[in-house]
């Protein structure tokens, strides 16, 4: 069976949510096969677990450059276990590292690339991924014609499904490019974990506009998130009102999430809004305004005072699911 | 000779009118609105920023497009740039990132550069792989995806907002940049600057200038090929209701039947 390669992202030891999702997603193209790079000792639990989810080889290469220097020495390590496996196709994660990985890995190896899929299957030309562009307005369906497919997959494209293999370790020792060691990362500062799933990975994001008036009023919108174990989001509007911190930011210029519902809360949703959210399953909406664009987009939309509304829904949350 | 910056720019659709894509599955470049790149707005900035901190420098700006993407240089000027590079030619029509990259690439080298500033992503690809496969072709370190960039003597820092954590860079130069949209507010150009834009130095050139073959680049150089594209299906209309006093518990309602809660 063909093999399929995928870069494993990491964290302190542990796999990231969107990295099974690949897994998954590359069960329906081969057999599956981890790449990771750096994890150090914790490679034997993070095999364990990609195991646990198909991954049949694990291809492990530990080394200092992985964290030292930018980018380059993950490409050389993904692109010498590349041409050693000669696989089918290589699947990342759509984050800035993994696209920036993805292309110089597709230059190196003369290979076409495809990002920010949001569903990847077989084809008769090889795997098919399919993008939501220009703000979700169009859904394009495209293949790689020359080489080996390098594509990276947004989170949520679909939900992790455990599938037990092998996860046998394979040790390979990467000779690094010259190229390694051109940026060097000075010192790296872990993000203030705010206790809330990360916004781009959650299955439940919940938001607030312009309407929420003010930063001490985003407790209202925070406090629904926490009662339905959601991530916070904000739009552009309360991002430069200073209400919200940038890295909560959903739209063009922000984050794009995509997640199984999204609940919008005093949000117009100009375009700049929707680009980074309109491929939510379920979108639900509280406005003031019955004439806000957003109310286009939902399943669900109550016209109201999001301070009468969202309470409310807490609260009902909160019983219900107790 | 000081410091030479290069700013890569893109002309894209206006993400506020209605985009979309010719019969050849390229984007429509030529009957919708168009403008410069808001992500790449930031790229000039920070590019004209760090030239005003240098006692001799110069900012090229350099685009890949057709006649109309004279626009978006023409504004890059106005900001400020010096001089500006514009690569059209006929068949450059429907090239993907690889094939942009390699004639950014080409284009760069000939104007030449010791610092290459580019956005974080176009507004209408948003694919944001063209720095990192810059940096790649031109052999020279990426500090990418930076919201602050200074450059000392022969060194560039920048702050990283990585994936999972914030990272401070370093990288000698030559080196590629990208900025993202939290760099710094671009500036509008002033009207003396809009009329001393008429009056800078316009490089066009074509793939011959540059040495590019034309199946190297084009939709047939391309080295993906799209299969279908679909508008999306209008979202069949939702349910609306007017807040009464038990909004709330009517949204709850709807999650429930929805198994979110």
């Amino acid at each position: 069976m063909s093999e399929i390669l995928v870069l494993v992202a990491h964290v302190d030891g542990a796999v990231r949510k969107p990295t099974l999702e690949l897994l998954t997603l590359a069960r329906r193209l081969g057999e599956p096969s981890a790449v990771v790079l750096g994890a150090g000792d914790a490679v034997v639990a993070i095999a364990a677990e990609l195991g646990e989810y198909g991954a049949v080889k694990v291809y492990a290469a530990d080394a200092a450059e992985f964290a030292d220097y930018l980018v380059v020495p993950k490409v050389d390590g993904l692109e010498q276990i590349a041409r050693a496996a000669s696989p089918t196709a290589v699947l990342l994660t759509s984050s800035g590292e993994g696209k920036e990985i993805a292309a110089r890995l597709a230059l190196r190896i003369d290979s076409g690339i495809i990002t920010d899929s949001v569903d990847v299957k077989p084809g008769e030309n090889g795997p098919v991924a399919t993008q939501s562009v220009f703000a979700a307005s169009f859904t394009v369906d495209s293949t790689v014609s020359q080489g080996i497919p390098v594509i990276t997959v947004k989170a949520n494209a679909t939900s992790p499904q455990p599938a037990q293999a092998a996860g046998t370790v394979e040790n390979v020792i990467i000779a690094f490019s010259d190229a390694a060691k051109g940026t060097k990362v000075v010192s790296r500062t872990p993000r203030e974990s705010s206790g809330r799933p990360e916004l781009t990975e959650a299955a439940i994001v919940v938001s607030g506009g312009r309407g929420v008036g003010s930063a001490e009023s985003f407790s209202v919108v925070e406090e629904l998130a926490d009662a339905l174990g959601a991530a916070v989001g904000a739009s552009r509007a309360a991002v430069d009102a200073g209400w919200y911190p940038h890295s909560n930011q959903v739209g063009q210029t922000g984050k794009t999430v995509s997640p199984q519902l999204y609940i919008a809360n005093g949000i117009s949703g100009a375009i700049q809004h929707r680009a980074g959210m309109q491929t939510s399953k379920t979108i639900a909406a509280v406005n003031k305004d019955s004439e806000a664009p957003i109310f286009e987009l939902v399943d669900f939309g109550v016209v109201g005072d999001l301070f009468d509304v969202v309470p409310q829904l807490t609260a009902e949350t909160k019983t219900r699911k107790s | 000779m000081g410091l030479r910056i290069v700013v890569t720019v893109k002309y894209v659709p206006d993400a506020t009118g209605d985009r979309r894509f010719t019969e050849d599955t390229s984007t429509d470049r030529e009957s919708v609105d168009g403008l410069l790149s808001e992500l790449d707005e930031y790229a000039v900035e920070q590019a004209l920023r760090i030239a005003e901190s240098h006692a001799d420098a110069e900012v090229a700006v350099v685009t890949v497009g057709p006649d109309d993407a004279m626009d978006a240089l023409r504004k890059a000027l106005s900001m400020g740039a010096d001089k500006a590079v514009h690569v059209n030619d006929e068949d450059i029509h429907g090239t993907d990132a690889i094939g942009t990259s390699a004639i950014l690439a080409k284009a760069i080298e000939r104007t030449g550069y010791d610092l290459v500033v580019s956005g974080m992503a176009s507004t209408d690809g948003t694919m944001g792989v063209v720095p990192a496969l810059l940096a790649e072709r031109l052999g020279v370190p990426q500090v990418t995806l930076v919201s602050e960039v200074t450059v000392e003597g022969t060194t560039v820092k920048g702050r990283r907002e990585g994936d999972a954590a914030t990272e401070q860079l370093e990288a000698r130069l030559p080196a590629v940049v990208s900025v993202t949209d939290q760099s710094g507010e671009a500036r509008y150009p002033s009207f003396k600057g809009i009329m001393a834009a008429k009056k800078k130095p316009v490089d066009s050139l074509d793939l011959d200038d540059l040495g590019i073959e034309a199946i190297e680049v084009g939709l047939g150089g391309a080295w993906t090929q799209v299969e279908s594209i679909s508008a999306r299906p209008a979202r069949t209309a939702g349910t609306i209701v007017r807040d009464e006093g038990a909004g709330g518990k009517q949204l709850a309602e709807f999650l429930a039947t929805r198994k979110f809660i």
